[in-house]
Formats: C-alpha cells, sequence, structure tokens
C-alpha cells in the first residue's frame, strides 16, 4: 500500500455469542460458513477475518449488503463493539491493547464517527451538540464556541446555532453530525451509512459535501455504504463484504473491471462502465491493420472522457504511458463501454 | 410589557389587603391550656375500630381533658397493633377488651407489658342472631334445635345444598365451625369477613325480608336501628369450651375490660386512676354509640351530651 | 420435549395443534377429576394452624419481645424511623398540623392554594393550574381540608423517599442487566404481598406513627419509580449512546449527559404513577393511625355511613386526578424543547411574588389560614351518595342478585369444584404442563418451583379457591377490557366521557363502595370479584384503547378500501394488531386483580383473602396469615409468568 498506514487491520473477528472467542482459533469452526456456525454454535459471526490497510488522506470505503457486518466492522475499529480476534494499528499503535483511559483519549482527540441516525441530543441546540465532543473532553466554554461556529461554517449552516434538531431537515441533521466529528480536529473520521436515511437529492448534496470537505481539510476517511453509486463516487478504494467475509478490496475500476467473484460481478452488472473504466480495461493490443498515427491518451483516462475524442478520431487512438505504447482503443470498444457490453478483458 | 404591570397591579393590591387583612394568628389568645390540675401530661388513648370502643373511649378522653387537664392523643389501632404498643410505650390504655386470652398471654404474663385494670361494666354477648321478621314469623327459630328444619331456607349461592350461617369479623375467634359439626347442623358457615358484610346482610334480610342467620354481638350500635333475635344455643357451662374442636355449647358472657401498659399502672397518674373506676352499663354505652353512629355526632360531642346529663356517675369515677 | 421442539419451528401446522394440545388436557383434568375429586385436597380449616405457620408466629413474637434491647433497634430502625418522622412531621407542619406554637400550619389554605397553582403553572400549564387551584379549593368546600393536606403531606413524604431511592436504583437496573435481573421479583414481591402482612411488623420495627405509615406506603409506592427509570434508561435511544460514546465520552458524562436528559421525560411518568401508587394505600395506612383521608373512610365504614365515605373517597380521587394531570402536564412540558415564551421570566417572577404575598397572608391572618367552615357542600355529596346508594339497594337487588347466581352457578362454582375438589398433584401437573406447552422448559420449571411453595404454604386449598375467583374476574375484566377499550379506541368522545369515571374507579378507595356491592350482592365469592373489576377493568380497558388507538391509520386504511365493514375491520384487524396490548391488559388485569383479593376477604371471598384479613386481626393467626400473603405472590408471579411466555413480543432479543 501507499506509504505508511493509518489504520491496519489485520486477521479481524467479530463472533457474537456464548463462548465467542474459540471461534477464530478454532481451524475447523473458523472455516464454517455463518449458517453453519450458527446451527452449530449458535454464535453469529458478524466480522470473519477481515485485513486492510487505510493510507493517510484516503476514502476507504466498506461496502456491503446489510447483515454483511461492515457496520460492525466500522464499530470495532473504534472498539465501540470489541473485537473477538485480530489486530487494529492505529498510527503505529495498537488499539486493542490500549486501556480505558488512552481509548477514551483516542476517541476525544483522534477518531470521530458519523452514524446513520445522526445521534444528536434533541435537547441541545445545534452549537451545544456541535460543542458536545470538545465539553467531553473538557474544552473551555470560550474555545467550544469559537470552534464550534468554525466547523458549522464549514458544513454550511452558519445561521442555524440555535435551533434544536428537531427544527432542521434530516440533510441538515447530518451536517450537525458532521460538523460535531469534525469540531474535535480528528485525525480519521468514520462514516457509518450517514446518508441512508436520506432523501436522492439531499443525498447527493451530501456526498459532495463529503468530496468537498475531503478536498478542504484532508482528513483520511473510513466510510461504510451500501450503495455501490456512492462507495464509486467517493472511495479512493472499496472494500466489499459478504456474510462478514472480504471479498474483494480495489479501486472502483478495479472492481469493475475484474470482478473477483459472481457476487462482485452481479453487483457491479448495473454500473455505467464508461463512467468507471479508464482506457487501460478496455484497450487492446495494436492489430498490424492499425494505423497508427491518431491520437494519443494516458490508460488512467476515464471511458467517458475519451469517447468524443475516439469517436471523432476516426482512427485507432493510441494508449501511451511514459511513452511506451500500451493498447489501442478504437470505436469498437469505447461503443461496448458505453452500451455497458462486457468485452473480456 | 402590559402582562408585567398587570402583575405589579396584582401585587399592590395585594398588599393593600394585607393591611386591613381582619383577624390575626394569636389575636385571640392561646386556648391550649386550660385552668385544671395540669399534672395529667399525655394520655396515649388506643381507639379499636368499632363503634361501642369509640363511644367509651370518647368519655373517658372527655372526662380526662376536660376534669383532669389531660392532654389526650388518641391513635386509631386494631387490637393487635395496640397490644403491641404497650411495650413500645405508644399506647397507655385499651378500654374495651373483649375476651383475648391469647393477647393477654403475651403482653400481660410473657412480656410483663401490659396489666389489666378492670371491667368496663359492659357485659358482652357474642351469638347467633337472626332479623326480627324472621323471629316473628318463624317464632321457634330461636331454639337451634329447630335450625334444621330451616336450613334449606338459608342455601345460598355460596353455600352449596346446606344453609348458610354467615360467619364475622377476623377479628373475634369464632367457634362456629365446631359447633356446625358437633350440633349436626346442616349449615356450612360462610366467613363474611368483616363487620360491615355482617350489618349489610342483616340490613337487607330486614328490608327484603330475605332469610339470614349469622354471628353478632352485643353491645353494638346497629342493634338500636334493628334489634335483631339471638339463637339460643346449648347452654354455657364453665369448661364447656375447653377443647375448642369438641365445643357444643354457647358462647360465654364476656366481662369487657380495661388494658393499660405496665408503665402507665406504675407511674399511676390521674389519667390512670380515671380508666381503672371507669365503669358503666351497656345502655350507657348504647347511648352514646347511637350518638355517633344514627346521630352522626362527633365522638366528642357525644360524649359531652352524655357526661353532661350524667354528672353523678362522672363524679363517682373521679372520686375515686 | 416435543412440546419444546414445536414451539421452537414456526410451522402453520404446528401452531395450529397448540390450541388443540391444551383442549386435550383440559378435557384430560375433567376425565381424570371425575374419580378422583374429593381427595388429596390438602384443606385446612380457618381455624388450623400448620408447623410452618406456628413457627411464624414465634419469630414474631421473638422479634417483639427483643425490640427495647437488641442492638438493631436501637441503632437501625429507630435511626430510620426519627429521620423520616422528622421528615413527615415537618411537612405537616407546613401544610396540616398545627406547629411552632401556633394553633395553625405554617401554611394556611390560601397558601398551599397558591403555592399549588403556582408550581403547575410552572411545570406544567395555566389549564393544570387552574384544575388544581380548584380541586384544592373544592377540599376545603367538601370540609375535609385538614384531612385532605394530612393525606398531602404523608403522601408526599412517601413520593420523596420513593424517588430518592427509587431513582437511582432505577438508573443502575437501566445499565446493569445483572441487578435488573436481581431487582424484579424483589420489586414483583413488593408489589404483590398484600399490605395487611407487613402492616402489624411494621409499627413493630418502626413504632405506631408517620414512620410506619409511610414506609408501608413507600413499599408499594417505590417500585414504579425503579421499573419506569430503569425503561427510561433503555430505551434511551441506542444512536445518541453511541454517538457519545464515540466522542470519547466517560460512563458518568453519558448518564449526564445523555441517558438522563433523553429519560426525563418518562421518570417524570414514573413520579406520576409513583404519586398514584402511594395515593391507592391512604385508607390502607390509616389502620396504623395514619391521619387523613383514609381514617375518615374508616371510621365512616364502622356506622355504614356510606355518603360520608363517598365524600372523603372523592376528595382522594380529585387529589389524584390533580396530581395525575399536574404531572403528566410536566412530563409533556419536558419533551417540548426551546419555546420559551417571551414574557414567562418576568410572569414567573411576578406570580412568584402574588404566592409568596399569599403565603404571607395564610401565615398571618385567621380567614386566609383556617378554611372558613364550609362543610355545606360536603354535606350535600355525603347525601347525594347516600340517596344514590338507597335507590340502588332496594331498586336493583333483583337484578343484581339473578347476575350474581348466573356467574355464580354457570361460571364460578364448576371452575372452583374443578380447582378445589381435584388432588393437588393432578392440578399440578395439568398447570405445569399447560406452562410448558404455551411457554418454555423455563416457564415450566418456575411454574413448578411455585406449585411446590404453594403446597408449602399450607394453604393449597385456600389458594385455589382464590386462584378460582381470579380467573373468573381477571375474565370479565378481559370482556370489559376489549369492549369499551375499542369503543373508546375508535371513538375519541365515547374516550373522553369513559376516561374520568375510570381515573375514579382506579382511585376510589375500595372501602367506599363495599357497602353498596355489599347490599347488591351480599356477603359473597362474587362481590369479591366485581369489587376486583372495578378496580381492574380501567386499567385493562386503557391499555386496549391505546392499542387500539395505536395501529397505524394505514392499515385502517387500507382495510377500509378493501371494503370490510366496521365488524370486520374490529374483528379481522384492529384486534389483532393490537394484540400485545391485549396481553398487557390481561398480564396488568390480573395483577391488579390479586391486589384485591384481600379487599375480597372482607366481602365474603374467604380463602387467601380471609386468611390474610384474619392474620392482620388476630396474633395468633398472624403466621397463617403471612402464609396467605405469600401464596398470593406466588400465584401472582406463576400466572404472570405464564402469561408472559405467550405473549408475541416475547422472542429472544438479537445481536445487533
Amino acid at each position: 500500500m501507499t506509504g505508511e498506514a493509518v489504520i491496519s487491520v489485520k486477521d479481524l473477528w467479530k463472533v457474537f455469542g456464548h463462548k465467542a472467542e474459540l471461534v477464530p482459533r478454532s481451524a475447523e469452526l473458523s472455516a464454517l460458513s455463518r449458517r453453519e456456525l450458527i446451527d452449530r454454535t449458535g454464535c453469529t459471526a458478524a466480522v470473519r477475518d477481515v485485513s486492510f490497510d487505510v493510507a493517510p488522506g484516503e476514502v476507504f470505503v466498506v461496502m456491503g449488503l446489510s447483515g454483511s457486518g461492515k457496520s460492525t466492522l466500522v464499530r470495532c475499529l473504534t472498539r465501540l463493539i470489541e473485537p473477538t480476534a485480530g489486530s487494529i494499528i492505529f498510527e503505529g499503535e495498537d488499539i486493542l491493547a490500549a486501556d480505558k483511559k488512552r481509548l477514551r483519549d483516542l476517541r476525544r482527540r483522534k477518531f470521530s464517527m458519523v452514524f446513520q441516525h445522526f445521534g444528536l441530543l434533541p435537547f441541545r441546540q445545534v452549537l451545544d451538540n456541535v460543542a458536545y465532543g470538545l465539553e467531553i473532553r473538557g474544552a473551555g466554554k470560550a474555545e467550544r464556541i469559537r470552534r464550534a461556529k468554525e466547523v458549522i461554517d464549514l458544513v454550511g449552516l452558519d445561521g442555524y446555532e440555535h435551533s434544536y434538531p428537531e427544527q432542521l431537515s434530516g440533510g441538515m441533521q447530518q451536517r450537525v453530525g458532521l460538523a460535531r466529528a469534525l469540531a474535535g480536529d480528528p485525525d480519521v473520521l468514520f462514516f457509518d451509512e450517514p446518508f441512508s436515511a436520506l432523501d436522492p437529492l439531499i443525498r447527493r448534496d451530501m456526498q459532495n459535501e463529503v468530496i468537498r470537505l475531503h478536498r478542504e481539510v484532508g482528513k483520511t476517511m473510513v466510510f461504510i455504504t451500501h450503495d455501490l453509486s456512492e462507495a464509486l463516487k467517493l472511495g479512493d478504494r472499496i472494500l466489499i463484504m459478504r456474510d462478514g467475509a472480504m471479498v474483494q478490496c480495489g479501486t472502483g475500476d478495479e472492481l469493475v473491471g475484474a470482478p473477483a467473484d459472481d457476487y462482485v460481478r452481479d453487483f457491479v452488472q448495473d454500473v455505467p462502465r464508461a463512467n468507471v473504466l479508464t482506457l487501460r480495461w478496455i484497450m487492446r493490443l495494436p492489430r498490424p491493420e492499425d494505423v497508427l498515427d491518431g491520437p494519443e491518451l494516458g490508460p488512467d483516462v476515464v471511458v467517458r472522457d475519451a469517447v468524443r475524442l475516439v469517436l471523432a478520431a476516426g482512427k485507432p487512438v493510441k494508449v501511451i504511458e511514459n511513452g511506451e505504447l500500451l493498447g489501442v482503443v478504437t470505436d469498437e470498444e469505447i461503443l461496448a463501454a458505453v452500451t455497458g457490453v462486457e468485452v473480456p478483458a | 410589557m402590559r402582562l408585567q404591570r398587570l402583575v405589579a397591579t396584582a401585587a399592590v393590591t395585594a398588599l393593600a389587603l394585607t393591611g386591613c387583612g381582619g383577624e390575626k394568628i394569636g389575636d385571640t389568645g392561646s386556648t391550649g391550656s386550660s385552668a385544671a390540675a395540669a399534672n395529667c401530661g399525655t394520655f396515649n388513648l388506643a381507639i379499636n375500630p368499632w363503634v361501642g370502643y369509640e363511644a367509651t373511649a370518647a368519655v373517658i378522653a372527655y372526662v380526662a381533658e376536660k376534669d383532669l387537664g389531660c392532654t389526650v392523643t388518641k391513635k386509631d389501632l386494631k387490637e393487635e397493633i395496640a397490644w403491641q404498643g404497650f411495650g413500645t410505650g405508644e399506647v397507655d390504655a385499651v378500654v374495651e377488651n373483649w375476651g383475648h386470652d391469647d393477647l393477654k398471654k403475651k403482653y400481660i404474663d410473657e412480656q410483663k407489658t401490659a396489666v389489666a385494670a378492670g371491667s368496663t361494666g359492659n357485659k358482652g354477648i357474642i351469638g347467633w342472631y337472626v332479623a326480627p321478621w324472621m323471629a316473628e314469623k318463624y317464632p321457634d327459630i330461636t331454639d337451634w334445635n329447630n335450625l334444621n328444619k330451616y336450613a334449606s331456607m338459608f342455601k345460598t349461592s355460596e353455600s352449596g345444598d346446606k344453609g348458610q350461617l354467615l360467619d364475622g369479623d377476623p377479628s373475634f375467634v369464632t367457634n362456629d365451625e365446631a359447633l356446625v359439626k358437633n350440633l349436626k347442623l346442616d349449615y356450612k358457615v360462610v366467613y363474611a369477613g368483616s363487620e360491615t358484610a355482617l350489618i349489610t346482610a342483616f340490613r337487607q334480610s330486614e328490608a327484603k325480608k330475605t332469610p339470614v342467620i349469622g354471628y353478632f354481638y352485643e353491645p353494638q350500635w346497629f342493634l338500636a336501628e334493628l334489634k335483631l333475635a339471638k339463637v339460643n344455643l346449648p347452654a354455657y357451662t364453665a369448661g364447656c369450651d375447653a377443647d375448642a374442636a369438641k365445643i357444643a355449647c354457647d358462647y360465654p358472657e364476656y366481662d369487657l375490660d380495661k388494658i393499660v401498659s405496665k408503665k402507665f399502672a406504675d407511674a399511676n397518674g390521674p389519667a390512670y386512676k380515671l380508666v381503672k373506676a371507669f365503669n358503666w352499663t351497656n345502655d350507657d354505652q348504647n347511648v352514646v354509640a347511637k350518638y355517633i353512629a344514627e346521630d352522626k355526632m362527633s365522638a366528642a360531642d357525644a360524649a359531652k351530651k352524655w357526661v353532661e346529663a350524667n354528672p353523678d356517675k362522672v363524679k363517682a369515677w373521679l372520686a375515686q | 420435549m416435543t412440546t419444546t421442539t414445536a414451539a421452537a419451528v414456526p410451522r402453520p401446522g404446528i401452531r395450529l395443534s397448540k390450541p388443540v394440545k391444551v383442549a386435550a388436557i383440559l378435557v384430560a383434568w375433567v376425565l381424570i377429576w371425575i374419580p378422583t375429586h374429593g381427595t388429596h385436597t390438602l384443606s385446612l380449616s380457618p381455624a388450623d394452624l400448620t408447623p410452618l405457620h406456628e413457627w411464624l408466629n414465634e419469630v414474631n413474637d421473638t422479634v417483639g419481645a427483643n425490640r427495647n434491647s437488641s442492638p438493631i433497634f436501637l441503632y437501625f430502625f429507630n435511626e430510620i424511623r426519627a429521620g423520616i418522622d422528622a421528615l413527615v412531621t415537618f411537612v405537616q407542619a407546613l401544610i396540616s398540623q398545627p406547629s411552632f406554637g401556633r394553633p395553625v400550619p405554617v401554611l394556611g389554605w390560601l397558601g398551599v392554594v397558591a403555592v399549588v397553582a403556582y408550581i403547575s403553572w410552572f411545570f406544567g400549564n395555566w389549564r393544570v393550574a387552574l384544575l388544581a387551584a380548584g380541586g384544592f379549593v373544592f377540599f376545603g368546600l367538601q370540609g375535609l381540608w385538614q384531612e385532605s393536606m394530612d393525606t398531602l403531606a404523608l403522601t408526599l413524604s412517601a413520593v420523596a423517599i420513593s424517588l430518592l431511592i427509587g431513582i437511582p436504583l432505577g438508573i443502575w437496573a437501566g445499565l446493569s442487566d445483572r441487578f435488573n435481573a436481581l431487582v424484579t421479583p424483589v420489586l414483583d414481591f413488593m408489589q404483590t404481598m398484600p399490605t395487611f402482612v407487613y402492616l402489624a411488623p411494621l409499627t413493630l420495627l418502626f413504632l405506631i406513627g408517620p414512620a410506619s405509615a409511610t414506609i408501608a406506603t413507600l413499599i408499594y409506592a417505590m417500585p414504579p419509580a425503579i421499573r419506569i427509570t430503569a425503561h427510561a434508561i433503555r430505551s434511551v435511544p441506542r444512536a445518541a449512546v453511541e454517538a457519545t460514546d464515540s466522542l470519547g465520552a466517560t460512563g458518568r458524562q453519558t448518564l449526564t449527559g445523555v441517558l438522563l436528559p433523553l429519560s426525563k421525560r418518562t421518570i417524570v411518568l414514573g413520579v406520576n404513577q409513583t404519586i398514584m401508587a402511594a395515593l391507592s394505600m391512604v385508607t390502607i395506612a390509616a389502620l396504623i393511625d395514619a391521619p387523613g383521608l383514609g381514617k375518615t373512610v374508616i371510621k365512616a365504614l364502622q356506622t355504614l355511613d356510606v355518603g360520608t365515605a363517598f365524600n372523603a373517597g372523592l376528595a382522594i380521587v380529585v387529589m389524584a386526578i390533580v396530581l395525575d394531570r399536574v404531572t403528566t402536564a410536566a412530563s409533556n412540558r419536558v419533551r417540548q424543547v426551546g419555546t420559551t415564551h417571551r414574557f414567562r421570566r418576568p410572569v414567573a417572577a411576578g406570580l412568584g411574588v402574588l404566592t409568596a404575598i399569599c403565603c404571607y397572608m395564610s401565615y398571618t391572618y385567621v380567614w386566609a389560614a383556617e378554611f372558613p367552615d364550609q362543610a355545606g357542600v360536603g354535606r350535600a355529596i355525603s347525601r347525594g351518595a347516600d340517596e344514590v346508594t338507597l335507590w340502588a339497594q332496594t331498586e336493583l337487588s333483583t337484578a343484581t342478585e339473578a347476575i350474581k347466581n348466573l356467574v355464580t352457578f354457570a361460571l364460578l362454582n364448576p371452575l372452583q369444584s374443578l380447582l378445589v375438589e381435584s388432588p393437588w398433584w393432578l392440578v399440578g401437573a395439568v398447570v405445569v404442563l399447560l406452562a410448558a406447552l404455551i411457554g418454555t422448559v423455563r416457564t415450566a420449571v418456575t411454574t413448578a418451583a411455585c406449585v411446590a411453595l404453594l403446597i408449602g404454604t399450607g394453604l393449597w386449598q385456600d389458594s385455589m379457591t382464590t386462584l378460582a375467583m381470579t380467573i373468573v374476574a381477571t375474565l370479565l375484566v378481559m370482556v370489559l377490557g376489549v369492549v369499551v377499550g375499542v369503543w373508546m379506541g375508535r371513538n375519541r368522545f365515547a374516550d373522553r366521557i369513559i376516561r374520568p369515571a375510570l381515573d375514579a374507579g382506579q382511585t376510589m378507595p375500595a372501602f367506599v363502595y363495599l357497602v353498596p356491592f355489599l347490599a347488591l350482592f351480599s356477603a359473597t365469592r362474587f362481590t369479591a370479584i366485581v369489587a376486583a373489576v372495578v378496580f381492574a377493568a380501567p386499567v385493562a380497558i386503557k391499555i386496549v384503547a391505546d392499542g387500539v388507538r395505536g395501529i397505524s391509520a394505514t392499515t385502517v386504511e387500507a382495510a377500509t378500501a378493501a371494503g370490510s365493514n366496521t365488524w370486520q375491520l374490529i374483528t379481522k384487524v384492529q384486534l389483532p394488531m393490537a394484540r400485545s396490548s391485549l396481553t398487557l391488559a390481561a398480564n396488568q388485569g390480573l395483577i391488579y386483580v390479586l391486589s384485591m383479593v384481600v379487599v375480597g376477604g372482607l366481602v365474603g371471598a374467604g380463602a387467601l383473602g380471609y386468611d390474610v384479613v384474619a392474620g392482620f386481626s388476630q396474633g395468633q393467626l398472624y403466621g397463617k396469615g403471612l402464609a396467605a400473603g405469600a401464596a398470593i405472590v406466588l400465584l401472582g408471579i406463576m400466572l404472570d409468568r405464564i402469561a408472559r411466555a405467550s405473549s408475541p413480543s416475547n422472542s429472544p432479543k438479537g445481536h445487533r
């Protein structure tokens, strides 16, 4: 992975039930499927043997359907749920070894989380909700208010400082949740399906908001969603989970271009390929009859952006990286990608 | 701001009112201590929950307060709890006790916290009674030998195919189950559970001419309203009730007495002397009980009325 | 074992067979009953005692004999008593009893009315303030000012102590599953053990006086405070707690910053329930010399003075309604946030001054201290009640006699002979089998333990008699609950008319209506059943009404759109969807019926109720009364667990 990872997760397990700690240790039990495990032991494996690294400044998306264990996974990362086995290294520190006090400290200064159902306190005004985390860590009142106002401006809520949550729309409430998470100036932001409860239009606004904030504050983000288009839109890399286990981890075009199995293939089937795939995924090797004096493009250009050029060129477009000819793209490949017909890679 | 002005106006008005507010508390002078001999102190008098008791207690309390200058504290308590109070020093006297040999044994003989203080002069009679209309219509019903003849008349939803004998207040020990068995009566004892239930049953019996036979006792204020007829059981002889399981005779006549706490008796104060000397008749009690129950007078007023009508009796108690 | 697997696998075919199995068990019961009835019935006549009862008597006597020498008394109970006495005496000095060398309390009627109205306005709204002021003036007009204030003083003290202890315990039970599991049976016990059983021991431990009365009251009044607080803490939205955790809050910060503020509204409802429970103890506390309205009721009962008892009972009802509406308004106010009126502050200050002036006047002037003698209203109420009672007794008693006989002969007697005349092992086996069939193995084990303990009390037969009455009463409660509840749930107007009557039924002391009931139904088991129904039906009706109203409008709309007529709507949609409310209503109805067993003993029910009353009245029956109280608790636990097992909402919780 790129550079030193901010979060490094290895062999993480979360099993619910009686004597859950035995499951990851037993080679036999840990090999069982989720259903078989319930029948055999009554235990539910919510997270099964998951490993990944998150790079600094990255937006790392965990995606899966409901029940896939993604919400449990993100809670394990800050130990809101205690993992059963495995290791979580944050900035070189073993999170699982942290005592209560240290853990509290990490939560106060290093992590914050944005929740699906907001988790706002209805009896506090927006300002006090945003300042709540600072209040918990014992910041002075003046500082709290100053900082809260700052982040309220940042998320575009200025003017609503003295409203109560129930007076705001869902999207605005989640902005409060976002502001609360940002107020403590954490290193990592965790999002647990933050926009699932919102209307589609507002959801799109909020996604753009996250992209904007990511650009402005450059925080590392771990983002949970069940929505593939959201994952593709926001994620630098995407981890797909199914029944608690990892299925595939990679960039958006990797998932679409090279699905690891039928499950992922099914998932990405309806994605507009032209919007995700780069030329690298659709180019073909030059054939003898190709005329190689057409325009040049890089391999990481998204198909959508190359359509006009390729169609206008009337001849094969060369895909060049570092002066080396990787392959060519013609009308045929472009049209196949745009119409969604899969071309064997 | 109009509201504020309104409130201010109200406040000023109220303040003005206080200037001419009328009679002040304490103006009339303290009425607490009367002129009588004040060495009596506090007299804790238990009030057991029946009207006859209340009548007796009211007269004693009235005399103690008026003639002896005692501060009488009346405590409404059931018998058992009142006796318990002798030991803890919270009750000085119980002034109408119906037998209660078990309590006497426990508190007088064993714990030695109570002592007897003589008879009230009242005679307690317990037995089986029927409403007057029945005694009139079936004159021989007052002889127990004829009870089986009428058993079917007393059948109710509670007694199955036998006649119902309505038993009473759980405060009293009854021998009725043994009596029914040993006298071979075709009756079933049904527990009414309270004096209220008994009185209501007799009242309805008289009003609707429905047959009821049940446990009752005198003196009791209700007998002034409705003169119940007593059924004669085999006469009581000394010792005939020795074996509870084999009882086949009527209840003994109770000599209602007074019980006081040991401490109260030892101090020998004026209130104790009054309690010890107190003595009157069933008719006396019935008069006061009637004032309370029928005429709805307060206990104190009823006592006052009787005391003023019977100065000689009161004088006799105080003379001792 | 077959029964439990059947319960675990929800297949439609097997579901159907459950009622069939129940029916089969019942038929088998009757068949075995025919040859065996009358044997092994474990009967015990009212005057007889078992060794257990005698032993309990001895324990009681030993405690009594050591009362004045044991250090536990000298340093523990006496200290508690002194503390509570001081509190109650202080409140009495404020509002009800002559104090500080004055012939009147510190606050006269004007002051009390002003303070009550001010508090009601401050925590509630104008409407409840008016209601409160009106209600309190009404006490004066009834000629019951001092009695009402005595009752209020005792109630407030008991409620204050209940909350002081109950809310922290409730928070603990809300946070810790283990403590919750530990405290729940204790609370069950406190709520179902008849007060009569511990009244005499209380006076032994805490002497006769305010302390005993207060403790008797709070034993009954504290459980709702604990239960509802725990429930409130548990139902705080997970999201808010998790969000706070994720910010790194300490346990204390989570408690004070999230849990308490978010459960405040529900906790106020707990306060409400605590007050109601405390008020229902007013008449019983009067049996150990607690001053107030209860004494008036008990005294009036000695002379069968229904009118006077009704007048005092009405004051209790009014007090209950006032306190209920004020606390409900306060709890609704807690929910409204951020809508502080601009003028609120100056108005509050102004009214505060006004209240202070009223207090001063009532401190200083006789007219404002002692309520002007206005017994006219009270006398009119008494006379009215007397006349209505007399009319009912003479005009209705033929009809009521017929109803009584119908229920007794058609329902109660057959059920009672089945329960009472069956050998104990037969009833025990049937009950345990039913528990296993309806619930789980665990339910069956609990039930079997209850059966064993019931036999241990030595009062098996009395328990069965009481059980028969309890079942009939609960059935009647449920019939009323469904009929009236559905009506109220579907019709707002009916709701508004009936609800105050239900409040009255719940808070009017039973002692008030015993006399007319006795006149109408004689001293019978049926009278006891009617008294229990009057007390228990309001709860069931309210729960069913709320359940029916709670069904989503869309569902009803969909059913109507499908062309259902009213009857189909009720039977096919509203009642099935309110099923959990029906179960809850049956459960609560049952508990309330059981709490009237003792009152039933006073009007001819006999059995356990009579045993308890007799144990309270006669020293040598004390142990038996205690055992009877325990038997009532056991019946309650047994029926409650079986009812709960059959409730649809009882599926085990999943993780997430």
